[in-house]
């Protein structure tokens, strides 16, 4: 299913509706993935206050914020039972339909045939086919604010039986029924998408582009779509027989003799941690689904930005690749606390702290890439850097959590919530920054204005240590995860004045971002016309004007002779040598056979 | 090659020549160019292989619930409904059809290719049939989704194998147009084969799936 010339050229035929919205273009999707994801950004956020607004401050009555949701505040403050669904949705908005969509989707299809050199996806129809399902998953997440009941209360990980018996709690209703859909049509077009990635990468490669040449983001997409292939499935049988549950009757999850609402529910003999264990198993991988592609995208950009080679090529590839496998074998560490044999936990730590060599191979590659670089302090290079530093915090804790004594205290607390906020999602968050700063100009052939970059860098770098790292002393303090208010426990009274300031530093993060908007809107139609290669970068996506072409390369496709990140080689005329660029004899005095020039 | 090479840090791959673009593991087969390089394999291949491997992950997922709940001590294997048995002869006929199609094509005979290929989706049909008769025979006997746990998991299994298999019967309507509209067998069979691929594997999970369900 390759693009012909014929159809190559055609391009000015295709109706506006072809061409922008149902478009099968490779580029156009990965940009409609971003942009969808971005709008669920800002609802994700938005929820994320309301959160702040809560706890920072309980008992306290917002009637404006009343207005938006009249259902959801009574007499101006936030009912419990709301308070739970927009925690549940916050997360699932987040790393679903945020990070995931993003990242995977909006990266990985914009970057993988650029990068690789092909016209197109292996099959377009499908990667279509693949977006289109997420608007509609959208919708259907969304109704759920609207039905009776509300929204889900049971968390993003929809624990049973909260998720499974609709008298549980008031937004276990239709409410969970819609998020059950939702993400069932979500891991559809996740499937879809990961099917086009490996064959694509596989198939398409263009002349010279061995496995061994890709740039780390391919790398990154490639080690993710096995991932979210693999990883995927689970959730989705978990999902189909919880909706039996819900719907049939079936009584896979629900254990006998429940009594809820002083009524004994009809299930019986079902086993809730079985839930548990098949969502971990999807659920742990896909924080890697999250974190994987930013390594790649950091990798890239520190390379090109610090004008070196990336320290340690292939342990970079094998750490991605060990990461992943790693993945499938630590689910039980979310579990400590369910009951399980201590030497089962024992094993899971085991295999989770693992984990941490090769992380620490990607840092101490990311490091060393730095050391002694001439650096250039683009936003994408500062968001990068700043990852860096998130994914270093976070992983620490992960090793406090990693332990089952440490864990079975700090299980549930905010010490997990700050624990994963830095490490994955505020880590995921930097590398879609990074990503958006870096290739905007490949996307829409504009640039982006630095100077606000550079402060919306500094104000969310702050924004995110303010915010979460007092989360910490709060969970050692034990404060409870997903707790309506501190003033109910005693323990917690002491917490006001801290969490207040957490949701002061929460607020001014929130409204950093909108910096972030206004530069990017902004920049989309005002913005200085980017040349075809304003970072002076190596792969091939650079080699091509900006924006691409569709079919990305004119009439041949690029042949590669080396690989991606040939910076400040020694001898050579300047301080990078794009992947195009053949072995040619040694630069002569009067300079003939320039590498540099396109 | 001993001519002097533009600097680069790339390292050496062992086996290769440095610097040599390594065209046979890449390649697009359309762009002109001096070395016209295939695909080693169809993307089609690839893509079924993918989706196999995804759909065992689900029905791993599913089946490794069901060990843990038959660990149980309140459970009780169900009837066996006796088309079942039926069913079974049915379904490995098809593939035994589809194997044969595929073994006449490259033989050259791409009447038994046509042929093989709607023996094997007719059979499907008769499958798909005999499944919904399975489930009538257990109604019948009143055993139903929420009858007993063992009873959930049969409808839940069979169920969305049987959902796998109407995706596999029109991946063999498409088969089969395709290899009426072919002019030669090697052409029928780039279609065939992959749907071939995913065919066998429907019934070897089916194996799989009545084998854990009433022998185990």
């Amino acid at each position: 299913m390759t693009i012909t010339h014929h159809e190559v050229h055609a391009d000015h035929q295709l109706s506006f509706v072809r061409r922008y919205i149902f478009s099968q273009d490779h580029k156009i999707i990965g940009i409609q993935y971003l942009m969808t994801s971005f709008v669920m950004a800002l609802v994700g956020g938005l929820l994320a206050m309301l959160i702040r607004l809560q706890v920072g401050f309980p008992g306290a009555r917002w009637p404006l914020a009343g207005l938006l949701f009249p259902g959801g505040f009574s007499g101006g403050a936030i009912k419990p039972d709301f308070y739970l669904s927009v925690v549940t949705m916050h997360g699932t908005i987040m790393i679903f339909f945020v990070l995931t969509t993003s990242l995977s989707g909006g990266f990985g299809n914009f970057l993988i045939p650029l990068q690789i050199g092909a016209r197109d996806m292996a099959f377009p129809f499908l990667n279509m086919l693949s977006y289109w399902l997420y608007p509609p998953a959208i919708l259907i997440l969304l109704a759920s604010f609207f039905v009776a009941g509300g929204a889900p209360n049971s968390g993003w990980t929809a624990y049973v039986p909260l998720s499974a018996l609709k008298e549980a709690a008031p937004g276990s209703g239709l409410g969970q029924t819609l998020w059950l859909i939702a993400l069932a049509m979500l891991i559809v077009a996740f499937l879809f998408g990961s099917l086009n990635y490996i064959t694509t990468i596989f198939q398409m490669r263009t002349r010279g582009m061995s496995m061994m040449r890709m740039p780390l983001t391919i790398w990154a997409m490639f080690v993710t779509a096995i991932l979210m292939l693999l990883a995927f499935p689970v959730l989705f049988a978990a999902v189909i027989m919880l909706l039996f549950d819900r719907l049939a009757g079936t009584s896979f999850f629900v254990p006998s003799g429940l009594v809820v609402g002083g009524q004994l529910i009809s299930h019986s003999g079902g086993n809730p941690l079985l839930w548990q264990h098949l969502f971990w198993f999807l659920g742990h991988p896909e924080v890697y689904v999250l974190i994987l592609p930013p390594m790649g995208i950091v990798s890239e950009i520190l390379a090109t930005q610090a004008r070196k080679p990336i320290f340690g090529y292939r342990y970079m590839v094998g750490s991605m690749v060990a990461i992943a496998g790693l993945s499938f074998l630590v689910w039980g560490h979310h579990m400590y606390v369910s009951g399980m044999h201590p030497l089962v936990g024992a094993a899971f730590m085991a295999t989770t702290l693992v984990i941490a060599i090769p992380s620490a191979i990607k840092t101490f590659n990311w490091v060393a890439t730095l050391w002694r670089a001439r650096i250039r302090f683009s936003p994408a290079m500062l968001f990068a850097i700043g990852f860096v530093s998130l994914f270093v915090t976070g992983g620490l804790t992960g090793i406090f959590l990693g332990s089952p004594p440490v864990d079975i205290y700090l299980h549930d607390t905010y010490f997990v919530v700050a624990h994963f906020h830095f490490v994955m999602a505020s880590a995921a968050l930097f590398g879609l920054f990074a990503g958006t700063y870096h290739w905007f100009p490949k996307m829409f052939g504009r640039m982006m204005d630095e100077r606000l970059g550079r402060i919306h860098f500094w104000l969310t770098f702050v924004g995110i240590y303010a915010t979460f790292f007092p989360m910490h002393f709060a969970g050692v303090a034990g404060m409870m995860r997903r707790i309506y208010s501190t003033s109910l426990y005693a323990h917690l009274q002491g917490l006001g004045v801290l969490n207040m300031f957490i949701s002061l530093a929460a607020f001014g993060l929130g409204l950093a971002q909108l910096i972030f908007a206004y530069n990017f809107l902004v920049s989309l139609f005002r913005g200085q016309k980017a040349e075809a290669n304003p970072w002076e970068a190596t792969t091939l996506e650079w080699q091509t004007s900006s924006p691409p072409p569709h079919g990305n390369f004119g009439d041949t496709l690029p042949t590669v002779y080396r690989w991606p990140y040939d910076y400040s080689v020694p001898d050579a005329p300047r301080d990078y040598i794009p992947q195009t660029v053949p072995p040619t004899p040694l630069p002569v005095q009067g300079g003939a056979g320039d590498p540099g020039a396109q | 090659m001993a001519v002097p090479q533009a600097p680069t840090l790339e390292k050496p791959p062992p086996p290769r020549g440095p610097n040599r673009p390594n065209g046979e593991d890449g390649g697009h087969p359309r762009d002109g160019g001096d070395a016209m390089v295939r695909p080693p394999l169809p993307s089609a291949r690839i893509a079924v292989w993918l989706l196999v491997g995804a759909i065992t992950i689900l029905f791993a997922a599913f089946t490794s619930t069901y060990l843990a709940r038959r660990g149980e001590a309140d459970w009780r294997v169900g009837p066996l409904p006796s088309i079942l048995w039926l069913n079974t002869l049915v379904l490995l006929l098809s593939s035994a059809s589809l194997y044969w199609a595929r073994h006449r094509g490259r033989r050259g005979h791409l009447d038994d290719v046509r042929m093989g290929v709607a023996v094997a989706t007719a059979l499907g049909v008769l499958f798909l049939m005999g499944q919904v008769a399975a489930w009538r025979q257990l109604v019948a006997a009143g055993i139903y989704l929420t009858t007993n746990p063992h009873s959930a998991f049969f409808y839940l299994l069979t169920g969305t194998h049987a959902v796998h298999l109407v995706g596999g019967v029109a991946a063999l309507g498409y088969a089969l147009r395709a290899a009426r509209r072919a002019t030669n067998p090697a052409r029928a069979l780039e279609v065939v084969e992959p749907v071939a691929t995913y065919w066998h594997f429907v019934d070897g999970l089916w194996l799989y799936l009545f084998g854990i369900l009433f022998w185990l």
